[in-house]
């Protein structure tokens, strides 16, 4: 079982967090003027990266989103931060 | 190509079996192709054989990073079936097992494929209505396929546990009787073997590392083993697709988890057809040598390495043995993964993108070893034409954009 740190819990299993996406992804706006194919690679489009990510996952037990970074080859967690705006 | 039959094992076998010659060519790269294959997995293999085959350009190369099969090919459970749910899918998944139903004659090479039939077993009300639902799906789109009762299903599968405290009691499901497993080195062996006797060269220990863009079509790849001037490159190399096609600004709608798989200690013959259950995820079949061969769900930590975690690990096993007590006895041989290429609708992405020339064949996630004859069939159609075969055209990358997904993990309720 590996662990991962919740900015606002601390350490905690695995299982208690679910991925949710790359992190970065910049909404394209205004809605109106957004192409169908920009539209696309933002909600489906990835980089799937080999090695270091980032990362947006949510900690399942308390609900926060936040930004982990991680390599993705080796699975060693380099560090997780509360998303902008949100105070730990 | 030396043919195999029982005559020339009959035959070799007179002069001590030293007569046999390598199955496929070791091929050192050339200048140049006409087509480039970019993974010598099973899609890589198939395609460059029905680019020689069936559209009879030969000089081809499947470029193979590390050892043919030695990617998601070679870590599959083998379970080969086409109970899906969109007529898109069943048209896909059942070309692929008319193709696989007479492949070992295609290849002169046995893929051992074994139509045993597949059970997909459900324990509440609810999840035998969207069994009924699969079933009635399956017959509109002209697939063998039905519903079957707790009575015909514990027959097929005796010991499953039906005591009065078994969590999850076998109501029935859905069955195909097509379904079934195949070998799965043999599907790449078979493939790789009967493309090198046509032309094809395979390249194995030669990564691609670049692809040449030119005026906005493709013009050769860059390889470990030096530059290879091309105009049409194929990518089919399941979850390092992505990272290819990022070579020319092209992102793809995937994410790379691992799937893992178990088999135990071979035992006496227990358990012969394929089983999944939609109450744990696991699924489990008996190998030829005895051994349980079982799988189940993604690990939930996308991931490059090919190594599974404890925790799916946990689910598949305690799902196993929820459903066979039993195998609470057995010993497990090896556990192992292999890194799935998964797409939001989990169904694949095969057509062009970005610059002209380039293909791909990807997102088969936890099921494509079945569609390894279709997958390569479709692939070398749109490298030889350029254009769609009718039936990878709904599956184009473009189906994102114009909101046409085909989403089979919510209409058929399976990963596999
Ligand atoms: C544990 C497990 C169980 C599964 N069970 C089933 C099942 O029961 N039924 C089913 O239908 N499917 C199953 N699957 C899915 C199935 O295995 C895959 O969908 C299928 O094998 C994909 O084939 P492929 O040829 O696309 O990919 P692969 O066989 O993975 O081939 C891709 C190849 O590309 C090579 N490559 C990568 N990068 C490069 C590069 N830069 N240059 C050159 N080569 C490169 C890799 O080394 C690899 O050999 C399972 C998968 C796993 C992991
Ligand atoms: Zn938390």
């Amino acid at each position: 079982m590996q662990r991962f740190s919740c900015p606002f819990c601390g350490l905690r299993d695995e299982t208690e967090f679910h991925f949710a996406a790359e992190a970065g992804k910049h909404r394209p706006e205004p809605a109106p003027e957004v192409s169908d194919a920009d539209w696309a690679d933002y909600l489906f489009g990835n980089d799937a990266p080999r090695g270091p990510a980032r990362e947006v996952w949510v900690h399942l037990t308390c609900g926060e989103f936040f930004v982990m970074t991680r390599d993705t080859v080796t699975r060693e967690v380099l560090g997780s931060a509360a998303l902008p705006g949100r105070s730990q | 190509m030396q043919r195999y039959s029982a005559f020339s094992l009959l035959r070799h076998g007179l002069t001590g079996h030293r007569g046999w010659r390598p199955a496929w060519a070791k091929a050192r790269p050339r200048a140049a192709y006409d087509a480039v294959i970019v993974g010598g997995g099973g899609h890589g293999l198939a395609t460059a054989y029905y680019l020689a085959k069936n559209h009879g350009i030969s000089r081809v190369a499947v470029l193979e990073k590390g050892w043919i099969g030695g990617g998601n090919t070679g870590r599959n459970t083998t379970a080969v079936r086409s109970n899906y749910f969109y007529p898109e899918s069943v048209a896909l998944y059942d070309l692929s097992l008319r193709l696989y139903e007479r492949l070992s004659r295609a290849l002169n090479y046995n893929v051992m494929l074994s139509q045993r039939g597949m059970l997909i077993a459900a324990h509440t009300p609810a999840q035998m209505e969207i069994c009924a639902r699969i079933a009635n799906a399956m017959q509109l789109n002209g697939v063998d396929g039905h519903l079957m009762g707790a009575e015909e299903a514990v027959r097929r599968i005796p010991l499953l546990n039906q005591t009065a405290d078994a969590r999850f009691r076998c109501l029935g499901g859905v069955w195909q009787g097509r379904a079934g497993v195949a070998r799965h080195d043999a599907v790449a062996w078979g493939y790789a073997r009967a493309a090198s006797a046509l032309g094809v060269d395979i390249i194995e220990n030669c990564a691609v590392t670049g692809l040449d863009v030119q005026g906005g079509r493709i013009c050769g790849v860059d390889t470990t083993l030096g530059r290879i001037r091309t105009e049409r490159v194929g990518l089919a190399a399941a979850g390092a697709t992505p990272g290819l096609a990022a070579l020319t600004g092209v992102r793809l709608p995937i994410h790379t988890y691992a799937l893992q798989a178990f088999v135990s200690e071979p035992v006496k013959p227990m358990l012969d057809t394929v089983l999944l259950y939609l109450g744990t995820g696991t699924y489990v079949s008996q190998s030829d040598k005895g051994e349980l061969v079982i799988g189940g769900g993604l690990d939930r930590v996308p991931t490059h390495g090919q190594r599974g975690n404890l925790p799916a690990q946990e689910t598949v096993i305690s799902g196993l043995l929820e459903m066979f007590p039993a195998f609470a006895q057995l010993k497990l041989l090896r556990q192992w993964a292999g890194v799935v290429d998964v797409v939001p609708d989990s169904s694949p992405v095969i057509g062009p993108v970005g610059p002209g020339g380039l293909y791909v064949n990807c997102g088969w996630g936890t099921g494509g070893f079945k569609a390894i004859p279709a997958g390569g069939w479709l692939l070398a159609h749109l490298l030889a034409t350029g254009a769609h075969h009718e039936i990878s055209r709904p599956f184009d990358l473009d189906r994102f954009a114009r909101g046409r997904l085909i989403d089979e993990a919510a209409g058929s309720g399976i990963a596999h």
